[in-house]
């Protein structure tokens, strides 16, 4: 009698082989990496991913755009409170104090190498991009990734039609040229994205004032927002002004006005530096970047510049084993070489001395007069308390409410004054707040 | 004398509802009773930290006059919306009605906007209003009418407006269409035979024959301008300018979601909670009753 295998045989002899398959397929340990950066950025992530992965067979990242910035931290968040957070995360610099308060999600990037016996010597980074994510006692949290700082960039053959022979250094030129350009037939002078933090937290830091108390938040939780001085007031107040008459045109939050730049309607725009990449392929004209500008009765000279963009960290919660190629990748990642395209590619700010170096060494900032403003713009001075960076528990909520104030004087529906104290109000109940569920 | 019957009990209808009823407690009760829950505590965003700390959430929300101007904008809202799209449809109904030839069309293109995503609906009119590039925002520029809803809240109130009505259009027009084809001929006959013109008939007798379909109709738009417009808000204004166009629902997403709050946006989902409740309450209870059929 022949012997037929019965269909229990049959299956777990299958399982057998899927598990076989299965244990092959496991060798390379994947490692999740959950990004923001959409668009031409994020072909340049998953570029940077697939280097990596062919450097060596053990680990595999891979990278998942979670959307925008709040969404993929939103995401984030949610991920570990059902323990299905990913390996790495890129949080914007707004959810710093969040991300450092969360001390049982949070593993230190600095513990991470030295676990991971992967060498690390944190001299080789640029002291501004890495102050803002380091603890008090100066342990690095976080592995800066896209660093950017805000500058002015301008249309230099709008300039050039307006009869304005070099870009403007005082607040006062930008309103002078303002008038120019719009004499020439421009609809309005300039516009600018992110304005919390280019015309707030930055304008603050360029001039070395105060946002916060307790060193804008680094000193303790309990600080309190004190962005409501007379030098911020009369500013946005003329800027409110300007609004009337064009000399400034609100084009929306974020980098929603950037069509007002690249479509030739403002012949100046203020935000990230990031916006290279972009400008480059939208622009019709040749456009160039200089310093923020500067009121020369509040300070002399400028003190630096703040960054913004978004860094890496690492959450815990997965087996040791892949924290090791979680280290590794980080160490690629911030390799002079990988480092030098990104910020050529991107506009980004090279996150090592390494890098930047390389950069020079390639003749970059010869063929792309400008592009160095940006470094140049953070490593002015070394940072002072008010200049250092910005670390304030739901700061996302506090720039919301920042936004939210500051379009109330761009529509003429309240005065300077008014919004921002409204604002600093506002903002340091929600700081309370945070104090409170976090004591 | 009142017969008692008695059936047999029998596992057959428990089993028969359990599904009904499982879907309710896993996908309703569930959920709900963990905004309560969330409601009563604060919490930093990973859960590390958690507190329970009774109704200081509510107190806080209440203290907060931003809340307070958020209901009244979002009454003010629905009640635009309703009343807007309410009176296009009547109007497109009561004009289809009459048509005679090619019905068929009229109907299917005036239904089509119901097919669209509001997510999509709120795209197309931010395209066309879209302050530098927009076909119609530069068409009002050429007339010398500024048009930047970015800036300007009553603006992109007006378009939140349009767009969430536009969207509803179709949807009532249909239920209007249906209700005045109910209505016997005779009726508008009789009445056309003692020489009353169509607007006399229109307001005389189809206008009080529809009061029912016009009720059902008013509860559903509310219901949909206050909870099912969140993504034509995220799309056109995202709640700007200055908070002009955030309503309760895109509060309840800004706080929890973007601000990581849960606490804050648990206590006003749990008052949204209670809204619905107390709308379907006087629905059933209130208004019906008063409404001739």
């Amino acid at each position: 009698m022949k012997k037929i295998p019965s269909p229990v045989a049959k299956i777990s002899l299958a399982a057998a082989l899927t598990l076989s398959f299965s244990t092959n397929l496991m060798a390379e340990t994947e490692i999740q990496w959950w990004h923001a950066m959409g668009g031409v950025n994020g072909e340049r992530v998953e570029k940077i991913a697939k280097d990596f992965n062919a450097t060596q067979k053990e680990f595999k990242v891979v990278p998942v755009n979670k959307g925008n910035y709040t969404e993929t931290m939103t995401a984030a968040v949610a991920a570990f409170r059902a323990h299905k957070q990913p390996h790495i995360v890129q949080v914007f610099e707004v959810g710093t104090a969040t991300m450092m308060a969360a001390k049982g999600a949070v593993y230190p990037v600095e513990d991470v190498m030295k676990d991971a016996g992967v060498s690390f010597d944190k001299k080789d980074y640029l002291p501004a991009v890495i102050s803002y994510y380091q603890t008090t006692d100066g342990k690095l949290l976080s592995m800066p990734f896209n660093s950017s700082t805000p500058v002015m960039w301008y249309n230099k053959d709008a300039f050039k039609k307006a009869g304005i022979d070099k870009p403007p250094v005082t607040w006062d030129d930008v309103e002078a040229d303002s008038k120019k350009l719009q004499a020439s037939g421009m609809k309005c002078g300039f516009s600018f994205g992110w304005q919390s933090w280019v015309m707030i937290e930055n304008f603050s830091a360029w001039h070395d004032i105060p946002f916060a108390t307790k060193e804008n938040g680094f000193a303790g939780l309990d600080a309190e927002l004190v962005f409501n001085n007379d030098n911020v007031v009369n500013m946005l107040g003329k800027v409110g002004e300007w609004q009337k008459s064009k000399i400034f045109d609100y084009g929306g939050r974020r980098g929603d006005s950037l069509p007002k730049f690249v479509n030739g309607e403002c012949g100046m725009w203020m935000n990230s530096s990031a916006y290279y990449g972009a400008i480059k392929k939208q622009a019709k004209f040749d456009f160039g970047q200089t310093m923020l500008p500067l009121n020369p009765a509040i300070r002399k000279t400028p003190q630096n510049s703040i960054i913004g963009g978004a860094t890496l960290w690492v959450l815990k919660g997965h087996d040791k084993g892949d924290y090791k190629g979680v280290a590794q990748f980080l160490k690629y990642l911030s390799s002079p070489k990988v480092q030098a395209w990104w910020h050529q590619e991107t506009g980004y700010v090279p996150i090592t001395t390494a890098a930047y170096e390389l950069s020079k060494k390639e003749g970059f900032y010869d063929i792309n007069p400008g592009t160095d403003t940006a470094i140049k713009q953070l490593s002015l001075n070394a940072p002072t308390p008010n200049s250092r960076g910005i670390r304030l528990g739901n700061f996302v909520q506090i720039r919301d409410v920042i936004n939210e104030e500051m379009e109330a004087i761009w529509n003429g529906s309240k005065s300077a004054k008014d919004a921002m104290d409204t604002a600093v109000k506002r903002g340091n109940k929600l700081l309370r707040k945070f104090e409170k569920a976090n004591k | 004398m009142l017969k008692q019957v008695h059936f047999k009990s029998s596992a057959l209808p428990y089993m028969l509802v359990a599904p009904q009823i499982i879907i309710t407690l896993v996908f309703f009760m569930w959920p709900a009773s963990q905004a309560i829950y969330q409601s009563l505590l604060i919490e930093d965003a990973f859960g590390g930290n958690t507190q329970f700390v009774w109704f200081d959430n509510f107190i806080e929300l209440f203290d907060d006059d931003h809340y307070v101007k958020t209901f009244v904008r979002t009454l003010f809202y629905s009640a635009m919306v309703a009343l807007l799209s309410l009176s296009v449809s009547l109007i497109l109904a009561a004009m289809a009605d009459r048509v005679i030839r090619g019905t068929g069309i009229y109907r299917t293109l005036l239904i089509w906007p119901y097919a669209v995503a509001p997510v999509i609906a709120g795209a197309l009119w931010a395209f066309l209003f879209y302050p530098t590039t927009g076909i119609i925002s530069t068409a009002l520029t050429k007339i010398g009418y500024e048009w930047n809803h970015q800036l300007n809240g009553n603006q992109a109130m007006f378009l939140v407006i349009i767009a969430a009505a536009w969207k509803q259009i179709s949807y009532n027009f249909l239920f209007f269409l249906a209700g005045m084809q109910a209505i016997p001929k005779s009726l508008i006959e009789a009445a056309a035979i003692d020489a009353a013109s169509p607007a006399k008939r229109f307001w005389t007798i189809i206008f009080p024959l529809i009061t029912p379909t016009t009720f059902f109709l008013l509860v559903v738009n509310i219901v949909y301008a206050f909870f099912e417009t969140f993504g034509i808000i995220h799309v056109v204004t995202k709640g700007g300018p200055a908070n002009a166009t955030e309503t309760l629902v895109y509060k309840v997403y800004k706080d929890g979601f973007i601000g990581l709050d849960l606490g804050g946006s648990s206590v006003q989902s749990v008052i949204l909670m209670v809204l619905v409740i107390a709308m379907t309450v006087f629905q059933f209870k209130f208004i019906e009753r008063k409404v001739e059929y």
